[in-house]
């Protein structure tokens, strides 16, 4: 920090705050240095996300022992688009690529997550959803490769034959995959451990569903903990010059392919355990859970919630999970029966998407971080014209 | 280089040294030959037989009127074209299936004739983009967020502020390119290309939308620049190519029709027929001309 405050003196004004080691006010008003942080959060990287995911741990043990099984289940519901949505923002959000494709790639780790449990005696959990996540990123670099040489509409082509395609090899082998009825999945259960730790931290019971949003939230944390990093590093970097601005990039020693295939892979990777905790959660592996439909509500998920942003894909994935069974209630309570209340969710939602493309086109966060840039280019513009 | 490669110190650059290249003087062997360079596109031919040598340290100027083939040869020293005949060596070495991403790892930048900038990040992240040749830490230390690709990020923030405070951009570093003023973003572009320390530096039209003092800067920056490492210019500005260049080549339709100092280029025959014709008026067509280069917005 102190070198670059050092090295950022080449104007008069910026020399004179810096060694009069400035207040936080004399520093906003001559100093326009860009590597000041006005956090009290760690500088390492490491510690802050460490600190970020401590916080998100808390908060899902708040919110899970706060709310109702039913709630829990929806939880556990949202985890796995959360994860999904994640690994597709930082595929599409920051290297511009888009993929229809995410939906089959979720069935595959979901399908190896079924088959490996479906044996005698199953590996531990932790190593079935790695083996989801390696199966998942095999086949997501394999598209990769392919996708890295095609561009917006090809690449949407490309990756819709997948997510038509993939889906229907269960029902091609259906010996092994199941067919349409697809796989049953025994999830395993909770370990000892996990009861006593929900005795001790709320006195509830620990029931199976209750299980199951913790294996999810806990996914959901480690994913954004680890896509966080690369977002914050050279690697995230890397893949916003690439979405840029190609010739540049490559002109600064960017392997444009290498690193297009790399943002699939990720994200093909983070696709795999949400589709390992899909299959946990729904107990079931069958096609008609990977339709198109899906991989369009992961695309709308973070459109909504804002490209390119973690805490978006979040959020997106949460109106995709909430604002259905809330519209229908809504609906229910005005007098529309069954039918016409279920009805109503999908109108409404399509509703939310156009006014967000309308008021919010970089979506919800997107657009919050935009006001608050305009404000700072405001502020500094006016502080540049006034030294 | 690729996103899993661990990147290996390049020549010139040590780990204890921090910004190697910034008192440096020009490697010897940087030397950029071009020899029998031809291109076509199609049936037509862009380039026939072109050759130049740019000397280490030398700044040398490729100029030539609309169409001559200037930035066709500037896209075949840097790989995004292919030539169909002809041979180019760097350092000594012939330079065969060149590809863009390559001449980095080779210390050779180049700017862009439009600025080129990375629309969604911050000047710093864009100068910090250039410097990618001087990372260290991979994808797992990055994944981890382990001290290592912190302090990798701390080194590449470090270089990449000097480079903005060595061409007096240090202000901008946290602002977004596309609202700032062209001629600052050009100053960014440049330093995003310098921040990687290259042994040969390739400017596509720097002077273009600058004016007369800036471009007057700009020139004594050019000559500043040819103390570390050799450049290839190419410009429409007369009186700057005149001013800071050692060496000229000048093409016209795809050849070259003469080289030398700027002295000879000038006192050439050939060149003032290629740029004013030659049953004209000539000495009216010359004064519009330098009004025209000094008017400094005189764009491509």
């Amino acid at each position: 920090m102190s070198d670059l405050r050092s090295t950022a003196t080449d104007t008069p004004a910026a020399g004179k705050a810096s060694s009069d080691a400035p207040t936080e006010a004399t520093a906003g008003a001559d100093e326009p240095t860009a590597t000041r942080r006005r956090t009290l959060l760690p500088s390492s990287t490491l510690l802050r996300h460490l600190l970020l995911l401590a916080l998100g741990a808390v908060a899902t043990v708040v919110i899970l022992e706060s709310t109702d099984p039913f709630t829990n289940s929806q939880l556990a519901t949202l985890s796995y688009y959360a994860i999904a949505a994640g690994g597709l923002t930082v595929l599409t959000g920051m290297n511009g690529q888009i993929s229809l494709g995410h939906g089959a790639l979720m069935a595959v780790g979901a399908y190896t997550t079924a088959l490996f449990l479906s044996a005698e005696e199953p590996l531990p959990l932790p190593l079935i959803l790695l083996a989801a996540i390696l199966v998942a990123t095999a086949v997501g670099a394999l598209v990769g490769v392919a996708a890295a040489r095609l561009h917006g509409p090809y690449l949407a082509g490309a990756t819709l034959a997948l997510a038509v395609g993939l889906p229907g090899l269960a029902i091609y082998f259906h010996d092994w995959l199941g067919g349409e009825q697809g796989l049953r999945v025994r999830a395993p259960r909770a370990p000892e451990a996990f009861d006593s730790f929900i005795s001790a931290v709320s006195g509830n019971s620990a029931s199976n569903t209750k299980w199951l949003a913790y294996l999810g939230a806990i996914c959901l944390l480690i994913t954004y903990f680890l896509l966080a990093n690369l977002v914050r590093s050279r690697i995230g970097r890397t893949w916003r010059a690439v979405r840029d601005q190609e010739v540049a990039a490559e002109l600064a020693g960017i392997n444009l392919g290498a690193w297009r295939v790399l943002a699939f892979t990720v994200s093909a990777a983070a696709a795999g355990l949400a589709g390992g905790v899909l299959a946990l959660v729904v107990r079931l592996a069958a096609p008609s859970g990977f339709t198109l439909v899906l991989s369009l509500s992961l695309l709308t998920a973070i459109v909504i919630g804002g490209l390119g942003s973690l805490l978006g894909a979040l959020l997106g994935s949460a109106l995709l999970v909430f604002l259905p069974p809330f519209v229908t209630d809504l609906g229910s309570g005005w007098g529309l029966d069954n039918t016409e209340a279920a009805q109503l969710a999908p109108f409404v939602y399509g509703v939310v998407l156009i006014v967000a493309m309308i008021f919010a086109p970089a979506g919800f966060v997107g657009s919050i971080r935009m006001r608050w840039l305009t404000r700072q280019a405001t502020r500094s513009a006016a502080r540049s014209s006034r030294g | 280089m690729g996103p899993l490669a661990q990147p290996t110190p390049s020549a010139g650059s040590t780990a204890t040294d921090r910004h190697p290249g910034r008192d440096r003087s020009p490697d010897p062997a940087a030397r950029l030959e071009m020899t029998g360079i031809s291109v076509s596109f199609g049936g037509v031919t862009a380039l026939s037989d072109v050759s130049l040598v740019v000397e280490p340290g030398q700044v040398h100027g490729l100029i030539g009127p609309n169409g001559a083939g200037k930035t066709t040869l500037f896209n075949v020293a840097c790989g995004l074209v292919r030539p169909s005949a002809g041979e180019m060596t760097w350092r000594g070495s012939a330079v065969r299936r060149l590809r863009p991403h390559q001449l980095a790892g080779l210390g050779i930048s180049r700017t862009l004739q439009g600025v080129g900038l990375f629309a969604g990040m911050t000047v710093l992240e864009n100068v910090m983009v250039g410097a990618h040749r001087h990372a260290r830490a991979g994808f797992a230390s990055a994944l981890l967020a382990l001290p290592r690709s912190d302090k990798d990020e701390r080194e590449l923030r470090s270089r990449a502020a000097a480079a903005l405070a060595d061409l007096g951009a240090s202000r901008y570093a946290d602002r977004y390119p596309g609202g700032l003023p062209y001629p600052v973003q050009k100053r960014v572009a440049l330093a995003r290309a310098l921040v990687a320390d290259p042994d040969l530096l390739l400017l596509d039209e720097p002077a273009s939308g600058l004016a007369e003092d800036e471009m007057h800067e700009l020139g004594e920056l050019i000559r500043a620049l040819s103390g570390r490492m050799s450049v290839l210019l190419v410009e429409h500005h007369m009186d700057l190519v005149m001013r800071v260049c050692d060496h000229i080549t000048v093409l016209d339709s795809g050849r070259q029709i003469s080289a030398g100092t700027p002295a000879e280029v000038q006192a050439d025959p050939a060149v003032t027929e290629a740029y004013l014709g030659d049953d004209v008026d000539a000495e009216a067509d010359a004064a519009e001309l330098s009004a025209a280069g000094e008017g400094g917005r005189h764009r491509d």
